[in-house]
């Protein structure tokens, strides 16, 4: 079975690792930096980036983290996405520079503004995992305001990517953690 | 009967749980919601003043300055949230019109209401509620509060508050946990609550939104203690700005949520810390200035 790391500084990685098992993957909570060595890959959850980024520096864990990067897959949502970001804007804010994105943070505005929407995923997401509209929960969320050449969208809201492959890597500006829908942790895990 | 698989539900109690292992912090201006933010805070609560100054001046306490919360939202990119009487649900109406991420129909404030909560299946902004018993907390949820805290006595500094209140919840699960079904309806009967509410607890062992803790939290020390109790994050009111350095306490106290596990960690967490605010010997404070009981 895959062990797959969910770093647990703070955010919903209570949700992520729930919905590791249910795609068949055991979660492994990350706290300390010599948990890095025994996972496949690490899911990086939902949350406030500054509080994550404020642990990482407390912690020593961002040079490790992204050494990490540089040769296994880190899968991030919201606040992960943030952090796995080369640019981050509104307010620039420093980042693990992991995926070629630049992300503007709480685009969508605050809670008030939050939503549950269905979007229709790429024909390639369904065909890797199994077909059917994604249920997407934004919660005070970043848009993806620009995207690398080597990068893959594999779902889009209005327009903007919401889903994008990176080489190993995988963001969602969404929370399918907070789903029953458990394809998007699947497609990661067939990453590893 | 409220839904709590609506999709409104879910992102209100979405964001409490983006807000999980971390710590909450009382501010009355923007220059400390920048403290809190720099220092880790996932979130601020905003207030005319904190808890601690509430009990020492008395009168009638209100939703705090529209002005004050608007620059503090301006300041800071962390969600903000701000507290309304209990009942008032016209105080709401206008934090929910502001934009506010959170509303705390607290405890802390003078209540509007001896009888009623906010109806807060009505509203698009989520709510927060205290809780002193299971009773208490699935009576709030059924109200439509998407996050509960422990009341703890605020503004007290002393910490045995909040420990009997988790304590007291986290058992009250346990022992639902066991029992038959024709037990959990005179459980709902002896808890005031829900008999659908009683019957998730019953099935799940926790409750169906987080459990975070609030309440007399001074330390490092008293984060990690509530956590271990089975608090999934903690509120720190007068705690931080009532101490004589606010900024290094503020990064101790989100080290600690962090590290609750983690002994030696919480050590280096608790050095140079300066004072801590002044404690109350909760046994001492008349019946009638009790924050706790306020809230039915």
């Amino acid at each position: 079975m895959k062990r797959v790391g969910v770093l647990s500084l703070q955010g919903d990685f209570a949700a992520h690792g729930a919905a590791v098992e249910r795609a068949g993957g055991e979660p492994v909570f990350v706290r300390q930096r010599e948990q890095l060595g025994g996972i496949d890959g690490l899911i990086i959850p939902g949350g406030e980036s500054t509080t994550m980024l404020k642990l990482l520096h407390y912690e020593g864990l961002m040079e490790p983290l992204a050494e990490f990067g540089r040769h296994k897959p880190i899968f991030g949502t919201c606040a992960g996405a943030i952090l796995m970001a080369t640019k981050v804007c509104s307010p620039e804010q420093e980042s693990l520079g992991l995926v070629d994105i630049a992300v503007e943070r709480n685009a969508y505005g605050r809670q008030i503004d939050s939503r549950v929407t269905e979007i229709e995923p790429d024909p390639e997401f369904e065909k890797r995992t199994a077909p059917g509209k994604l249920e997407a929960v934004f919660i005070r969320a970043p848009i993806i305001r620009d995207a690398g050449k080597g990068s893959k969208v594999l779902a889009r809201y209005k327009g903007d990517p919401v889903l994008l492959e990176a080489g190993r890597h995988l963001v969602a500006t969404f929370h399918p953690e907070l789903t029953g829908d458990s394809r998007v942790h699947a497609l990661f895990l067939e990453k590893l | 009967m409220f839904q709590f698989t609506s999709e409104q539900y879910r992102l209100k109690v979405g964001l409490a749980e983006m807000l999980k292992g971390g710590v909450i912090m009382d501010v009355t201006n923007a220059e400390q919601a920048r403290i809190a933010e720099d220092a880790g805070a996932s979130a601020v609560m905003a207030l005319e003043r904190v808890p601690s100054d509430i009990r020492k001046d008395g009168g009638v306490a209100r939703m705090a300055n529209i002005g004050i919360i608007e620059k503090i939202m301006a300041t800071v990119n962390i969600p903000v949230m701000a507290k309304a009487r209990i009942g008032h649900f016209m105080e709401a109406r206008i934090l929910e019109a502001l934009g506010v991420d959170y509303i705390d129909e607290s405890e802390v404030l003078t209540p509007a209401d001896e009888e009623h909560h906010i109806d807060k299946t009505d509203f698009k902004v989520p709510f927060v509620c205290g809780a002193r018993n299971l009773g208490e907390a699935l009576r709030r949820i059924a109200e439509g509060a998407a996050m509960i805290r422990t009341k703890g006595e605020a503004g007290s500094g002393n910490i045995v508050e909040a420990v009997r209140h988790i304590r007291t919840i986290v058992k009250e699960m346990k022992q639902l946990t066991v029992l038959g079904k024709e037990e959990l309806v005179h459980q709902a009967k002896t808890l005031q609550s829900p008999l659908e509410l009683v019957e998730w607890v019953a099935q799940n062992g926790k409750l169906p939104t987080p459990n975070f803790s609030a309440g007399g939290i001074a330390t490092p020390a008293d984060a990690a203690l509530v956590m271990q109790l089975g608090a999934e994050a903690v509120f720190v009111g007068s705690g931080i700005f009532k101490s004589s350095d606010p900024k290094a306490r503020a990064e101790a106290i989100v080290k600690a949520a962090k590290n609750f596990n983690n002994p030696e960690a919480l050590l280096e967490a608790s050095r140079s810390l300066g004072e801590a605010m002044p404690g109350l010997d909760v046994s001492k404070i008349p019946e009638s200035e009790l924050m706790q009981t306020r809230g039915w």
